[in-house]
């Protein structure tokens, strides 16, 4: 009984919940303002999601996250631009793209250790992120505003903020399970071996290299479907969304719900991204507040908020 | 040819500023084994400092000065209050919470300066243009620029190679605990080499000030050209660094002014010049890519690590 009480597990319940719930609170209250802002959370997390299946359990730290957000949505963009407004072509290319990225990021970059693989990761993500602004004919610089959102057909219909919200929250959902039901499989299994002695691995017969490729290719494939889900909830895309403090914050959102913990990642999106939006309401120097704390997060709390859960379930 | 000449002295320009970023960034990360993100905040303070206390003084010189010794004292409190507390954790951490601290000082200066950035007026008699050859003539500020910041290179390699201090700067990036166990107060010393790096990023900040807008977010762009430097010139390594500054510095540079000509002769102006504006923003990326490939530790690797 009294394990079902846990805070870790009560406070991942009562999350679920409120994020059910959200749009019915929107529709009591009138204001559709939370909507679109969880779902920009939901979206994020997905992202946050992927980037911990390779940063919290395989150790490969990508400061350049961000980047598959942006392939993801600029698949989106430049096809709805070009007049393909199927999702069923365009999610799946944002996916493709995302994860033939990641391929050639990570056969290249999965060769350096530590800070050389966050600044390789970097790299490529910046370059990106030049190539972005290059490409005039989808708006360059200023980014390019779509103007209609991946159609599904069958009466799915995204602009309906209610529906694109649950459709958000399941594709989550699926990413938490997915990431869960990898990290527990054998493969899964030799990724965390790799992280903690890749040495010791590789001498008992496990092609590292290659597990760990494979796994930064489906992070980045996830990305690259969270990316969508962005370009469809924005109705926009900027190599903005692609800058580097961009792949900060994904960073940022990992590491203070909790490196390696299933819901972790969904947990720090919540906090970050509702701390932000709740600052910004009471004052205009939002980042006076926000920067001490993820500062004093970073001195005190190691493993992050599930640390903090997992730790006062000891006491 | 001429054209090619002023570039090439605006390469080195560009080249002498990121070593005196990446100097502090390559000297804080190998000894202190920490990943400063808040490195560029220290530049953009050191820009904002200086702007203020020569508009105060009514002198550039006195402005930069007291600027320098700012940003010093800044970079000793911060490391005081902050980054203390971080050593000996994950880079991780390291990156959560140096990243805070840029969020941190972007509103702390909008909120001192406001949103609006300030401009920093030179002395007139740096305003005019140097016969530097035969019909060359070149900016007298830039000129100034390569000169003081190539005697701040130099004044730092004796510093590194020929005192004490840095005597103690060396032995600490290669066996951080050897010296701590020979009775050496490390911690001192830690905030001394954060307050060096944090002057020498400030320093940069300030020598570009007139030439560039003083904005919000002008040390993130430099920040992350500072970390290409001393990951291809391998961290730790102050001549690796400034190999890697002067490369990164004529690359991108010369890349921006020749590209668009270069590519004018394959595709038509509009193309090459969108085309050349982006190939010339990711050239020196891709040569960092190339040379972590190749050589994953950069091109002067710190012996011991």
């Amino acid at each position: 009984m009294s394990a079902r009480l846990e805070p870790r597990r009560a406070t991942i319940v009562v999350l679920l919940a409120i994020l059910a719930l959200i749009p019915l609170y929107a529709e009591l209250t009138g204001d559709p303002f939370a909507i679109t802002l969880f779902t920009r959370v939901l979206i994020l997390a997905m992202a946050a999601v992927s980037l911990n299946l390779i940063m919290g359990y395989g150790g490969m730290v990508s400061f350049g996250h961000a980047a598959y957000l942006g392939l993801g949505g600029y698949a989106v963009g430049i096809l709805a631009k070009e007049g393909v407004g199927s999702g069923f072509v365009q999610w799946p290319v944002a996916i493709a793209v995302s994860a033939l990225f990641a391929l050639v990021v990570g056969s290249l970059s999965l060769r350096t250790r530590g800070v050389y693989f966050i600044m390789i990761t970097l790299a490529f993500a910046q370059m990106v992120y030049y190539v972005a602004i290059g490409l005039d004919r989808y708006g360059g610089d200023d980014g390019l505003t779509i103007y209609r959102r991946s159609q599904f057909g069958g009466g799915i219909d995204l602009n309906n903020k209610t529906l694109f919200y649950y459709v958000c929250l399941a594709l989550l959902l699926v990413s938490i399970y997915l990431t869960t039901r990898i990290v527990n499989s054998r493969f899964g299994l030799v990724i965390q071996g790799a992280r903690s002695n890749e040495r010791r691995m590789r001498t008992i017969g496990f092609p590292t290299f290659r597990y760990k490729l494979v796994c930064f290719v489906i992070a980045g494939a996830l990305c690259g479907l969270a990316g969508a889900l962005l370009a469809n909830h924005t109705d926009f895309i900027s190599p903005g969304l692609m800058y580097w403090t961009r792949s900060g914050d994904l960073i940022v959102m990992v590491v203070l719900g909790g490196l390696g913990s299933a819901f972790g990642p969904l947990i720090g999106a919540v906090t970050y991204l509702a701390m932000e939006e709740a600052l910004s309401r009471v004052t205009e120097y939002s980042g006076l507040i926000i920067g001490p704390a993820l500062l004093l997060v970073a001195i005190y709390l190691h493993g992050g908020i599930d640390g903090l859960l997992r730790g006062a379930r000891r006491d | 040819m001429l054209y090619f000449i002023e570039q090439s002295l605006n390469g080195v320009q560009l080249g002498m500023l990121l070593f005196l970023l990446a100097a502090g960034l390559t000297l804080i990360f190998g000894i202190m084994d920490f990943v400063n993100l808040a490195h560029g905040s220290l530049y953009m303070l050191g820009a904002y400092f200086a702007a203020t206390f020569a508009a105060l003084t009514g002198s550039f010189v006195l402005g930069a000065i007291l600027a320098l010794a700012a940003t010093f004292v800044s970079g000793m409190a911060l490391e005081v209050i902050a980054i203390r507390p971080l050593y000996g954790r994950d880079h991780l951490d390291h990156v959560l919470g140096t990243f805070g601290l840029l969020l941190f000082f972007n509103e702390l200066v909008r909120l001192v300066w406001g949103p609006a950035g300030m401009t920093l007026s030179l002395p007139s008699e740096m305003l005019t243009a140097v016969q530097i050859l035969p019909g060359v003539y070149y900016p007298a500020y830039r000129l100034v620029i390569i000169l003081v910041t190539m005697a701040v290179a130099a004044l730092l390699y004796v510093v590194v190679m020929r005192t004490r201090l840095g005597m103690l700067i060396r032995a600490g990036a290669s066996n951080r605990e050897m010296v701590g166990a020979l009775g050496i107060n490390i911690k001192l010393l830690y905030t001394l080499v954060f307050g060096l790096g944090a002057a020498l990023a400030g320093f940069a900040g300030l020598m570009q000030a007139p030439i560039l807008t003083v904005q919000i977010g002008m040390g993130e762009n430099i920040l992350i050209l500072a970390f290409v430097v001393i990951i291809i010139g391998g961290i730790g390594s102050i001549r690796g660094a400034f190999v890697a500054a002067m490369i990164v510095g004529l690359i991108d540079t010369i890349g921006r002014a020749f590209l668009p000509d270069l590519l004018r002769l394959v595709l038509s102006t509009n193309a090459a010049s969108t085309l050349a504006h982006s190939l010339s923003s990711m050239l020196i990326y891709m040569l960092m890519a190339a040379i972590l490939v190749f050589r994953p530790e950069g091109l002067f690797p710190a012996a011991s690590r």
